[in-house]
């Protein structure tokens, strides 16, 4: 048996010979799809028996093992040239990926066979990062099932833009053209949105060899190319995104005071010498004086190469800094929106703090809100407050310092990221970065656990809201009300109750107008402190004084502070009188009773009126419920809302 | 070939652009030792002497170039290499000005151990495993450089580029972290280390093809002479020195050989060849039907399989 592929016969002598290892088309990465039923083993198998990939030791081994436990009857099975991922993790030894090699004289492969069923999304997603074409295989006589959805939608996210649909086994459905034919029309209108710039069906048998690399005699209908024809010569590129410059410095190259140079590998575009190059970080710009190779200088270098820029001008840039084209600049920001697929077995939750890599650069960075999770079957969009282990969601994620970074469409070099977990190491999540939050030039700030991060770990915004009104016009059944409304939908809230806290903390104060000042300036810190703690507080007060409502509310970020007046007439709150207070009052056995024979100063410009003559407390709390829930949900994450409201 | 007694670095006849593929591979394991070198605070890089070595010794300098790589090299001394195999050793790295530690297990030396007198496997475990991590930690390494690839053996085929050791310089298989993009975890406990291999995505054509295009220089053992040998087991091994117990009688044939693998001479069988020059040795590997791995003693050896010796620490 010949074992490694002939030359190509344009390599006319022997030095020729040996370095004709050019293939015009260099290499082609590409990802396999499915499970061991769909014959994915067999078929990469096959590949590399027939690219000769496979040595002579190698296929006597394979004999071997092929009479002993093949599943052919006999014949050669191919699926035992790959070693079995399966019974591997049976074993507990955690497999992403294995990857195979083969070349032909057109072109080397680099093939990244992941396991099948579980854990398929973190594997697909590990294999898919570094591949430029995926290959997904079904079986003919099942059709399209539900796991060539989730392959397909991981293949888009990943922004693989090359598929061949294997439709294999087609020697067990009589290499019948209406089969092939429904399952390719099926997979057109599932695959329509996807972004696939090509998709090339084949019908094949991975087992004997029907178009993998000669045209099958047993399907004369068809016309279209075989599976290693079509490899060799599919042009896989288009996913350098939108080809702009971009350098992350990898490591600063400094042999002595007369060299220094900036060491990396170009992730995106094209530089040449002479170029204006701006770093994004601090917005120093120079000129590229030199660009070094150990092989000599280069007059240009484009995405791919690793290089050494050397500058006109003596520029600070340490490793993660990103030298760009200063037309065309990376976003630089501290918030993003990102797809995560979650990889670890402990659950993503919002507010833990998280070592973030993108291009050359590790910074803290924490998940401050999951906007959705996407059921990758349905692509439904469901909001969630965790990520379990292979999920994919939509989060919104802030590091401590900024970073710069591109759309993970724009460039997929400076646009993908790991999360790593601070105590155990481990990768936890791939992220994609989707746009930066906010501006884009925000200055660092404080990284403590702060109120935005204890309010978005509870999903929510801290608010008080504040209930002000004669006794007896419905505050505190309207806040209860409110309360038990809130909890039901999930929010974090509680409430203080004046009876309660004169009981305890103000046991000390009587019912004077300077006693009622310092209730009020007492209950407006502890209001702040539940605040703080990120929930939702309830205040049902009298507090008949507009300077003392007025101070509470200077202690809170504009917007938090919610005053809510609930305006009944006196007549109808003396009539109600629930305390039998009104009553007393006329009687003279308490004095200073607001609405008898103190003055109650309405609010001037409330942010809810509830008109509460009527007789429907329901109704009432309906309205502030609604009002909390578009404060709540309206604008986004807290950390965005309480720097701006 | 005679670089190595002529201290020629170049093989004029050969020189030439890199293809796509292998400029594509090049800038891949430069990205991945500078990453090391970037992260790191005590890198080191092993060197095993052999073609693979070579092609990363010179991936290394050209890393870094004009500096000169920020790490040593350390090569784990069996005694029991070919004798060229240590001329060269000494040649190259005098010739490339980089620092070269030699590490040898005195312990297992006193005890008298060697493929001989203790066999394959406890030679291999003492003289080259254990040897191994008594250099990693008496240097205090937190990664070390080997030269391994995937397409090498099928167990290797889901190995990480960057692999994951515990402080006892176990490899846990539950503990290895995914790859994404070219983005590597290179995060690590104290203590604990990590191995990394710039040549994961190389293949055994790719190395050949590579050090014709680039001349590096290689131990001329990997060219064919004629050798003195002696058959053991079907393999055919060189007498390299006194040390070899011939069988009372027995003479050493001298053969027209060359290896594909270089490791310690009583465990390493040589192939019949012609091929004398770097394009002879191409032109063979291009029609040959054998893969590289046979002619190793340590594979055959029953149980002693790559994914056990792995995970006692062995490269």
């Amino acid at each position: 048996m010949n074992a490694v592929h002939p030359l190509p016969s344009t390599q006319p002598d022997a030095p020729e010979k040996f370095t004709a290892d050019a293939p015009a088309r260099g290499l082609l990465r590409f990802l396999t799809c499915g499970s061991v039923d769909d014959g994915k083993s067999t078929l990469i198998g096959r590949l590399l028996y027939e690219t000769r990939a496979v040595f002579d030791d190698q296929y006597s081994a394979l004999e071997d093992d092929s009479r002993r436990v093949g599943t052919t009857g006999g014949d050669i099975d191919f699926a035992l040239l790959v070693d079995g991922l399966e019974a591997e993790r049976e074993q507990g030894i955690t497999i992403d990926v294995a990857y195979r090699y083969f070349s032909t004289p057109r072109r080397s492969f680099i093939v990244a066979d992941t396991p099948g069923h579980e854990q398929y999304t973190r594997n697909m997603a590990t294999g898919a990062s570094n591949a430029d074409l995926a290959i997904l295989l079904i079986d003919a006589r099942k059709g399209l099932l539900t796991q060539t959805r989730r392959h397909s939608v991981i293949a888009s996210l990943l922004g693989i833009r090359h598929v061949v649909l294997a439709v294999n086994k087609i020697d067990l459905v009589g290499f019948d053209q209406a089969t092939f034919d429904a399952i390719v029309a099926d997979y057109e209108v599932f695959a329509r949105d996807l972004g696939f710039l090509s998709v090339q069906a084949i019908p094949l048998s991975a087992r004997f060899g029907d178009n993998i690399c000669v045209p099958s005699a047993s399907t004369p209908w068809y016309e279209g190319p075989t599976l290693l024809g079509h490899l060799e010569t599919i042009d896989a590129a288009g996913r350098d995104g939108n080809g702009q410059f971009r350098l992350p410095v990898q490591w600063v190259n400094r042999p002595n005071l007369d060299f220094r140079g900036f060491s990396g590998t170009i992730a995106g575009g094209r530089v040449a010498v002479g170029d204006e190059v701006v770093a994004a970080g601090s917005g120093k710009r120079s000129h590229v004086a030199r660009i070094v190779t150990f092989d000599g200088d280069l007059p240009a270098a484009e995405a791919g190469d690793a290089v050494t820029l050397v500058l006109a001008d003596e520029i600070d840039a340490p490793r993660g800094e990103v030298f760009a084209d200063p037309r065309h600049r990376p976003i630089v920001a501290t918030r993003l929106a990102a797809r995560l697929v979650w990889m670890a077995d402990e659950m993503l939750v919002p507010g833990r703090s998280y070592n973030l890599k993108l291009g050359t650069r590790t910074v803290p960075a924490t998940v401050r809100a999951i906007r959705h999770y996407l059921d990758i079957e349905t692509l439904a969009e469901t909001p969630v407050v965790s990520l379990g282990l292979n999920a994919i969601g939509l989060v919104e994620i802030e590091t401590l310092v900024p970073v710069a970074f591109d759309a993970y469409t724009d460039n997929r070099e400076l646009g993908a990221f790991i999360l790593i977990d601070r105590f155990t190491n481990a990768t936890v999540a791939a992220g994609m970065a989707v746009e930066a939050l906010g501006a884009t030039n925000v200055h660092r700030h404080g990284f403590d656990v702060d109120r935005a991060a204890r309010a978005d770990i509870k999903r929510q915004r801290p608010l008080v809201l504040w209930f002000t009104g004669l006794p007896g016009s419905g505050k505190s059944t309207i806040a209860n009300l409110v309360e038990a409304k809130l909890h039901a939908l999930g929010r974090h809230t509680t409430t203080l109750d004046g009876d309660a806290l004169r009981q305890g903390l103000n046991a000390d104060l009587g019912f004077d107008a300077a006693s009622r000042t310092e209730n009020i300036r007492r209950v407006g810190e502890v209001a702040r402190l539940m605040a703080d703690a990120g929930l939702i507080v309830l205040c049902a007060f009298v507090s008949p004084f507009r300077a003392d409502r007025d101070r509470v509310r200077e202690r809170f970020a504009p917007g938090e502070f919610v005053e809510i007046f609930v305006d009944a007439p006196p007549e109808v709150c003396a009539e109600r009188d629930p305390k039998g207070l009104y009553a007393q009052a006329k009687e003279g056995r308490i004095a200073a009773f607001t609405g008898v024979d103190q003055g109650y100063e309405p609010p001037l410009d409330p942010e809810l009126r509830l008109d509460a003559a009527g007789p429907d407390p329901e109704a009432l709390a309906a309205t502030v419920v609604e009002r909390v829930e578009a404060l709540v949900l309206g604008a986004g994450s807290s950390a965005e809302t309480s720097a701006e409201l | 070939m005679t670089s190595a007694a002529t201290g020629a670095l170049t093989h004029p006849e050969t020189s030439r652009r890199l293809s796509p593929h292998l400029a594509w591979l090049e800038a891949q394991s430069i990205h991945i030792i500078r990453e090391v070198a970037a992260e790191f605070a005590r890198p080191v890089m092993l060197y095993s002497i052999g073609k693979d070595s070579a092609v990363m010794l010179h991936l290394a300098r050209k890393a870094f170039y004009p500096s000169k790589p920020p790490f040593p090299l350390l090569h784990v001394d069996t005694t029991w290499k070919f004798r060229e195999m240590i001329a060269f050793r000494d040649w190259i790295t005098r010739e490339y000005g980089w620092e070269l530690r030699v590490h040898i297990n005195e312990d297992g030396v006193r005890r008298g151990i060697g493929p001989f007198a203790s066999g394959s496997a406890v030679h291999t475990q003492v003289m080259k495993t254990e040897a191994l991590k008594q250099a990693l930690e008496a240097g205090g390494y937190d990664a070390a450089f080997g030269g391994a690839r995937r397409d090498e053996e099928k167990s290797r085929a889901k190995e990480r580029v960057f692999s994951h050791r515990t402080a006892t310089h176990a490899w846990d298989p539950r503990n290895q972290r995914p790859e994404l993009w070219h983005l590597y975890n290179t995060q690590i406990a104290k203590g604990e280390s990590m191995r990394v291999f710039p040549l994961s995505n190389w293949t055994e054509r790719d190395v050949w093809h590579y050090i014709a295009a680039e001349s590096i220089p290689v131990v001329p053992l990997y060219f064919a002479a004629e050798r003195p040998v002696v058959e053991r087991d079907g393999a055919l091994i060189m007498v390299d020195d006194e040390r070899f117990p011939l069988a009372p009688g027995e003479t050493p044939q001298m053969r027209k050989v060359r290896f594909r693998t270089l490791g310690c001479y009583p465990l390493t069988g040589a192939i019949e060849s012609d091929a004398e020059t770097l394009a002879d040795v191409i032109a063979e590997l291009e029609s040959s039907s054998v893969s590289e791995r046979q002619g190793r003693v340590i594979d055959k050896d029953a149980g002693a399989s790559m994914e056990r010796k792995k995970r006692e620490g062995y490269f």
